[in-house]
């Protein structure tokens, strides 16, 4: 909390001169008004500075504005109260009124964390490109991202998500010149971020007509006056909205569009904070100011919450675009976040508040170990591509030559990602599966049918996720080159490496000693005021808190390291001849094996694809050319095989058509003769008098 | 972590380590006789790593660290397991690394090494098998977490010391429909998580047919004699992990030498009988194709989600 300190003695003495502003600012509002302010310095100068140190003041910047976004978030969870801020006449209607409690602070942390990380890694991915507009506008999404948890208003609210959203948009847009993939992308996230802002304006306002003013505090007071089909109405309103934020199918179209087409440091950002805010949109509105609620909305939110993780993971698992695969598991993972909010929410209307903090925890720090992971991959998916040219995991391989640094960062990140120890997301999912088995002591039918088919949906996104990042790792970094991009790789400079190393030791620190940030996360939990604590704790064991279960991923590392230290000490001490003798791989005696031999990511996917034939429906094409000559003789073969969104076909490509066909009837009224356009006027103006003469 | 577990845990780190090749020679044995061969004897297996392990170590041309290290990840895995699992004593060495989730998870993370080291070496065999293992591991996971699910309700944990010790003070839980159906689901995994017929065949070099044998195609020498120890041993942990959920007797409660003789007996006994059981099955059945191997799998986890059904709708909602 150092950086926080001096400016904490300047706010002192700055209410001493303004005594009626505040006696107390804690340490929050100087750590977030810091960042603010650098935001806005970094992207001034961003601007001014030539070409030449442009990368360096906006990454640099960045990372500066996530570490004291990174401050202010820590002090609102370590226990520092903040006074609410309260600023009329900023914005029309309400103004602005901001608050940070532990909910809040815990997602402004993370942010904040993830924002170093990729503030330091912008510096080299950037480099001599970046182009005025988007290294001006990285830190004001950072700032955005960071504002977003801390409005206390719904007008605030709106306002702070529409900046988040116009930003990052900006940001999407960055390579728009070079491929014009990116614009399509971008249009589809326009629109869907806007419908999505669209119904959480809707669900807000209906709240806020029905209590007196728009600050939270209003809302929470009138909530229990409300009655529960206004309520349900709120929550599935608020629920499209930020469930669409977070990639919930079937509100998921927009991500594994966008997250691919913006720079890669960009989709870390985008895919480790922003879909959080969804995330916690949902708490704050469904847990916190409508205060729980019927058992249907957060069966429902399970529900799609084990859709999204399952079939984001299927996805994930056929994707061959690496950033695209990365995408989908975003979808994966916030649903499994979802599974565990929903399980918190069940449990706290039915009355068993230690479950409920258990799943809230649970799903609180699979956030942050999926923002960890994240940005990670992301990170070094982006070097991936610095490097290679190319996102095509049919056509890398063998990386890990030219860039052991980032093959070692990917490794780690993909075994993070896979939910095995000692990975990261293992404890978070070891959290959220022990929440959900130990509901059904006690627990209503309904319950009693949805906690084994949760268990299993969040044990088969496990067991895919496996398949899906070991196909990424292996297929991806290991064995031969697949094109002469890959066989040329280098390594990236080294603010990139250092940006993919603070991610790692984020990833270390929350796979090995989790109970270190568990006491920050039960505050978080009692804010959100579904239950008093985060139902687990302990430093080395991790131990449910009146329940039995207990798991130390520290031992378990520990212990494994000390047998394979044994185990090659072991191999030394045997009498055979120590030095390794090299020998050509298996080939069945017809030569050497070439690049072309090797199983790509679409052959090692095939089985899966064949086993869920049934839900992802993959289109084969084969074109047979015969011989003029002789027809029995095959000339060429062409073969095509894609895996196509199911989900969207079925369900966006309909209503694309339909506007599309609306747009065309409405065209056929302009053939672009004037006289016709006079008529409409004409016409318009008769029908209007005689509707006035005919009401009056 | 008590003098009872840490007992335990090295008796069993013994008996696994030494007893797993021999577990794997009587299966071979068993197989042998009912086919009317005279087969190799039990001790053939020890013989063979003793081989393997005197040769020289080699190192294909294009691979990686990676691939040295995946064999000593796959025994620490599977040593790790064989250590905390309680099979001897009904506690365990390790309280905390003993959780049902994180045995299963840390028995997955070798296949998983194990596959990556298989891709490694950019050959169609290898990525042939690491393919295959992956979506098998994928499609087994969920019958094993409602598993153990079913089995965890009664015991309010998924601490498999937990669940032993409850079992061995009721016993007759063992023959309550939820563990009977959890017995079945959790005997098919075996059978898929250890590479066995029907699922996989470990006697076979066929490359249509081969998983896991297509995986270690290019370890030789000691290397590979690191992967079939540890190869035999996840079949011990398996098969006893079986046999204290399920069959718990003779298990020791107390820090008595003739109770710890009686557990290391009773477990050696049970685990050989269950081996021989599945050698004697595998005699009687065909290897299945790759792609109806999801259909067994998923009769399985039709099993696991009847038994946690019935635990909860045969034994009443407040237990």
């Amino acid at each position: 909390m150092s950086p926080a300190t001096p400016a904490l003695a300047a706010a002192h003495s700055a209410s001493r001169f303004w005594p009626g502003i505040g006696a107390h600012w804690g340490l929050t509002w100087p750590a977030l008004a810091g960042a603010g302010t650098l935001a806005l310095i970094t992207a001034l100068f961003s601007l001014a500075v030539p070409r030449r140190w442009r990368a360096v003041v906006s990454g640099a910047g960045t990372a500066l504005t996530g570490l004291a976004g990174a401050a202010a978030g820590v002090a609102a969870v370590t226990g520092h109260r903040s006074p609410t801020l309260s600023v009329p006449g900023v914005l029309p209607l309400s103004g602005v009124t901001l608050a940070v409690d532990p909910l809040g602070g815990w997602f402004i942390a993370v942010t904040g964390a993830v924002a170093v990380a990729v503030g330091s890694y912008a510096i080299g991915y950037q480099g001599r490109a970046a182009s005025r507009p988007s290294a001006a506008v990285l830190p004001l999404f950072v700032a955005s991202l960071l504002a977003v948890p801390a409005a206390a208003s719904a007008v605030t609210l709106l306002a702070c998500w529409e900046l988040m959203a116009l930003t990052s948009l900006l940001l999407v847009l960055a390579e728009h010149k070079r491929r014009p993939e990116v614009a399509v992308a971008a249009r589809w996230y326009a629109i869907m971020t806007h419908l999505g802002l669209v119904c959480v304006l809707a669900g807000l306002m209906l709240f806020a007509a029905h209590a007196r003013g728009d600050s939270f505090a209003a809302l929470a007071r009138a909530a229990p006056h409300l009655s529960p089909a206004v309520k349900s109405t709120v929550f599935v309103l608020v629920l499209v909205g930020f469930g669409s934020k977070a990639g919930l199918v079937p509100l998921h179209a927009w991500l594994p569009r966008a997250h691919p087409e913006a720079p890669s440091h960009v989709s870390a950002l985008m895919s480790a904070a922003m879909v959080n805010l969804g995330l916690y949109g949902l708490i704050r509105v469904g847990s916190g100011l409508l205060g729980g609620g019927s058992a249907w909305w957060w069966l429902l939110l399970i529900a799609l919450g084990a859709v999204s993780a399952v079939y984001g993971i299927l996805q994930a698992a056929m994707s061959t675009d690496v950033k695209r695969l990365l995408g989908c598991s975003t979808t994966e993972n916030m649903g499994l976040a979802c599974v565990g909010i929903g399980a918190g929410g069940l449990f706290a209307t039915t009355g068993h508040p230690v479950l409920a903090g258990l799943a809230l925890a649970a799903a609180l720090l699979h956030v942050a170990t999926h923002a960890a992971f994240k940005t990670l991959l992301f990170l070094a998916a982006g070097s991936v591509l610095h490097a290679a040219g190319t996102r095509d995991l049919d056509a890398l391989g063998g990386l890990r030559r030219g860039m052991p640094a980032t093959t070692l960062a990917f490794g780690w990140g993909a075994l993070a990602a896979s939910a095995l120890p000692p990975g990261t997301a293992f404890v978070s999912e070891w959290l959220l599966v022990q929440a959900l088995i130990h509901g059904l002591h006690g627990a209503s039918t309904a319950t009693a049918i949805t906690l084994p088919l949760a268990v299993s949906a969040v044990a088969l996104t496990a067991g895919l996720a496996v398949a899906t990042f070991v196909k990424a790792f292996g297929t991806g970094f290991l064995a031969k080159p697949r094109s002469a991009g890959a066989a040329a790789a280098h390594e990236s400079p080294g603010s990139m490496l250092a940006g993919m190393g603070l991610a790692g030791a984020a990833c270390a620190i929350l796979a090995l000693v989790p109970g270190a940030v568990l006491p920050a996360i039960g505050r978080a939990v009692a804010a959100a005021e579904v239950a008093a604590a985060s139902g687990a704790g302990g430093v080395v064991t991790l131990r449910l808190d009146g329940l039995a279960g207990e798991v130390s991923p520290l031992l378990l590392t520990v212990a494994l390291l000390i047998v394979m230290v044994a185990a090659a000490a072991w191999l030394r001490a045997l009498p055979a001849r120590s030095a390794r003798r090299k020998a050509r791989l298996w080939d069945c005696g017809g030569g050497p094996l070439t690049a072309r031999m090797e199983y790509t990511a679409t052959s090692f996917a095939e089985p899966l694809q064949r086993v869920f034939d049934d839900v992802l429906a993959p289109e084969t094409d084969l074109d047979v050319t015969h011989h003029d000559e002789a027809r029995y003789l095959v000339a060429s073969a062409e073969y095509r095989g894609r895996v196509p969104d199911r989900i969207e076909r079925r369900l966006y490509e309909p209503v694309l058509r339909a506007v599309g066909a609306w747009g065309d009837a409405a065209r056929r009224l302009a053939p672009g003769s004037v006289h016709r356009y006079l008529g409409y006027g004409f016409y318009a103006v008769a029908g209007l008098l005689i509707v006035l003469a005919v009401t009056r | 972590m008590n003098a009872l577990g840490v007992t335990g845990g090295v008796l069993q780190a013994v008996i696994v380590t030494g007893g797993a090749p021999v577990l794997t020679g009587v299966m071979r044995q068993v197989r042998a006789r009912l086919e009317g061969r005279a087969g190799q004897g039990i001790r053939q297996p020890w013989r063979d790593l003793r081989k393997l392990l005197r040769k020289e170590a080699i190192t294909p041309e294009g691979t990686s660290e990676l691939f040295r290290l995946a064999p000593l990840v796959l025994l620490a895995t599977t040593f790790t397991a064989a250590v905390t699992v309680p099979f001897v004593t009904t506690a365990s060495a390790a309280g905390p690394v003993a959780d049902l989730f994180a045995v299963v998870a840390l028995l997955a993370m070798g296949t998983a090494t194990l596959a990556l080291a298989a891709l490694d070496t950019g050959t169609a065999f290898g990525g042939m098998g690491a393919s295959r293992e992956m979506t098998i591991l994928a499609l087994v996971e969920p019958t094993l977490l409602v598993s153990v699910f079913a089995l965890s309700v009664r015991a309010g944990s998924t601490n498999l010391a937990a669940i032993v010790a409850a079992t061995v003070h009721d016993p007759v839980r063992v023959i309550s429909p939820a563990s009977l159906l959890a017995a079945v689901a959790l005997g098919v995994v075996t059978i898929a998580e250890t590479g066995r017929i029907p699922v996989d065949n470990p006697a076979t070099h066929l490359e249509l047919t081969m998983v896991h044998e297509a995986m270690i195609l290019e370890y030789a020498g000691p290397d590979l004699a690191l992967i079939e120890l540890a190869s035999s041993m996840r079949l011990v942990v398996f098969l006893g992990m079986l046999s204290s959920l399920f069959l718990p007797w003779g298990i020791a409660t107390a820090l008595t030498p003739l109770a710890l003789a009686g557990g290391v007996a009773a477990f050696a006994a049970k685990v050989t009988l269950l081996g021989a059981a599945l050698a004697a099955g595998e005699v009687f059945m065909a290897k299945i194709r790759l792609f109806r191997v999801p259909e067994l799998l998923a009769g399985s986890f039709l099993l696991a989600l009847l038994a946690v059904a019935s635990s909860y709708f045969l034994t009443g909602p407040n237990l």
